[in-house]
């Protein structure tokens, strides 16, 4: 049986609370909403790009403690990484809380690993995606909007 | 010696709802989740269902299972005459006048279809109006949008206050000389209201609008007498009153449905087709195309069976008591804040934490065995009303017991020390 400890650890109850990177960007070339039409989370992305990094990233909108969570240290993990780089982040988070791979390497993920709880809850997945597809389709093509659905 | 106990109990009144007998009828109350007992509390969802309404289904697939309305042998007939009799006791449930007023349908959503695409449809034209409230289920807004956009008529919403009642002199003001059709919720789902539906039916037919009742979070809990409402239109889901999924039914008075076009065609729905005319047959056959749910029929005429057996009246006192339970068990947790606290009103608490996104708490109530719905409950126009991106709504079936409650509670104080890190 899963402990609930594994899901709400204190790092994602600490960045539900205190969200880092919270709040409009300035000067944000770069804006795209993600929306989940099954709960209702919604949130939107702000990304800066220079020389083919991400130089500054911020998020707001709404949420449960999962998804502010999952963008609060998705954020954080992206700031001044190179497009190849984010797009191999996303890759390698979307298999950790998907679960496709039975025995993930956690050290690499840093405090993103703290939300590789999630994977035990498929009902939960889509909330700690939500913000990752949404920079993934920002970096990747013109959409204005994302839904998980 | 048993005279004097016999005499006491006796004159105590009814006797006390039997909680525990009742709970005894439902097999998946016996489950686990999580370790835990099962403590089911997502009834306005869908309800369980009792082992009366399983077997009943089980039985026709066993026994007599074959098509209706067609073949001369003798599964056939009996086929026909429990689906029948399906229809004869929704009429009874519902005091409707005569069984060709009672059309099965998939459930409420497809009698809300049925209704606009066919009275609507060919009675509207442009600038015509209709008439819903703010605390509709989608079920009951989109299909008037779609047939707005198919004849140019307007849709009007009736506002609610912060109780979550509806506010009916803002009712009177919409209504005009324009208005052809009023939808109303008889139950919310998000918020418990009861809607005094009576008078909103009067007020509608005084301008010759017809008035068509959502039933489906009222049907549990609450009898129906469509003949004294005077509704035109009343639709129900037998998924939420502890029968099959993908069945429900649609009353109407007799003489709309007669003058309504049919709204689909196939099998069944006519009298003789060639290719240059066809005959439709009469009602209630004229509205129902193809072969019906008809397991799901007979399961919900032994869901009203066992609903009759005992008795809306014991099943709402029982209800209204855990409710006030419930309510009162809620307000203790600080931080909660219910959403829906009408006067009049079904047992349903739906509630939102300071903090805490319903959707943690929904994860957290499933750990300790707890089932109850988070998210927007198909009213979003309800949660942008109460400025609330979504609730936690715990729905109370007879079936549901004080300790349960209890459990709902204690479990929403784990969810509080949980975010308490």
């Amino acid at each position: 049986m899963f402990d609930l400890k594994d899901l709400y650890q204190e790092v994602i109850v600490d960045h539900n609370r205190s969200p880092r990177n919270f709040g409009k960007l300035a000067g944000a070339d770069r804006m795209l909403e993600g929306f989940n039409p099954l709960c209702g989370d919604r949130l939107t992305l702000y990304l800066k790009l220079a020389d083919g990094r991400i130089a500054d990233i911020s998020f707001d909108g709404t949420g449960c403690a999962i998804s502010i969570a999952s963008a609060s240290l998705m954020t954080d993990a992206m700031k001044g990484k190179t497009t190849a780089e984010a797009e191999t982040i996303f890759n390698q988070f979307h298999e950790l809380v998907t679960a496709t791979r039975a025995d993930p390497d956690l050290e690499k993920f840093g405090k993103l690993a703290a939300l590789a709880g999630v994977r035990e809850y498929p009902t939960r997945v889509k909330c700690a995606t939500l913000c990752w597809h949404t920079l993934h389709t920002a970096l990747t093509s013109d959409q204005t909007t994302v839904t998980t659905e | 010696m048993t005279s004097k106990g016999t005499a006491a109990r006796y004159q105590a009144g009814p006797p006390a709802f039997d909680v525990e007998a009742v709970r005894a009828d439902f097999p998946i109350l016996s489950r686990q989740v999580h370790g835990k007992p099962l403590v089911y509390l997502d009834n306005a969802a869908t309800s369980q269902k009792p082992a009366q309404v399983i077997e009943a289904v089980d039985h026709y697939y066993r026994h007599y299972n074959a098509n209706i309305h067609r073949g001369v042998h003798t599964l056939s007939a009996e086929a026909t005459a429990a689906y029948e009799a399906a229809r004869h006791k929704v009429r009874d449930f519902l005091n409707a006048g005569s069984d060709k007023e009672i059309i099965f349908v998939r459930g409420a959503t497809e009698a809300i279809n049925l209704v606009a695409q066919t009275f609507g449809r060919s009675t509207l034209k442009g600038g015509d109006e209709i008439i819903i409230s703010t605390m509709e289920h989608h079920s009951n807004i989109v299909p008037w949008q779609l047939l707005c956009e198919q004849t140019g008529a307007v849709l009007r919403v009736i506002p609610i206050n912060d109780k979550g009642e509806l506010i009916m002199e803002a009712y009177e003001k919409l209504l005009s000389e324009r208005t052809r059709i009023v939808s109303i919720v008889h139950i919310s789902n998000a918020l418990g209201t009861v809607v005094p539906v009576k008078a909103v039916i009067e007020k509608a037919h005084q301008r010759g609008a017809v008035v068509l009742v959502d039933g489906a979070q009222a049907v549990p809990h609450a009898s129906c007498d469509v003949q004294a409402l005077d509704c035109d239109f009343y639709v129900f889901s037998s998924h939420k009153l502890f029968g099959p999924t993908g069945v429900g039914a649609l009353y109407g008075k007799q003489r709309l449905l007669e003058q309504m076009p049919p709204y689909q065609g196939g099998g069944d729905m006519i009298k003789m087709v060639t290719f240059a005319r066809t005959e439709y047959n009469d009602l209630p056959y004229k509205f129902e195309a193809g072969t019906p749910n008809i397991a799901g029929a007979i399961g919900l005429g032994a869901a009203l069976d066992y609903v009759n057996r005992i008795g809306l009246a014991a099943i709402a006192g029982y209800e209204q008591d855990l409710l006030a339970y419930g309510t009162a068990a809620l307000q203790e947790v600080p931080g909660l804040r219910l959403i829906g606290t009408a006067p009049d009103k079904a047992s349903i608490l739906s509630f939102v934490l300071d903090g805490i996104h319903p959707h943690d708490i929904g994860t957290i109530l499933d750990h300790e065995g707890v089932a109850i719905r988070t998210g927007h409950h198909c009213a979003m126009p309800v949660m942008d009303f109460f400025r609330v991106p979504a609730t936690a709504r715990a729905s109370l079936a007879f079936y549901n017991t004080h300790a349960e409650i209890d459990t709902l509670v204690r479990a929403v104080f784990n969810a509080r020390k949980i975010f308490a890190k």
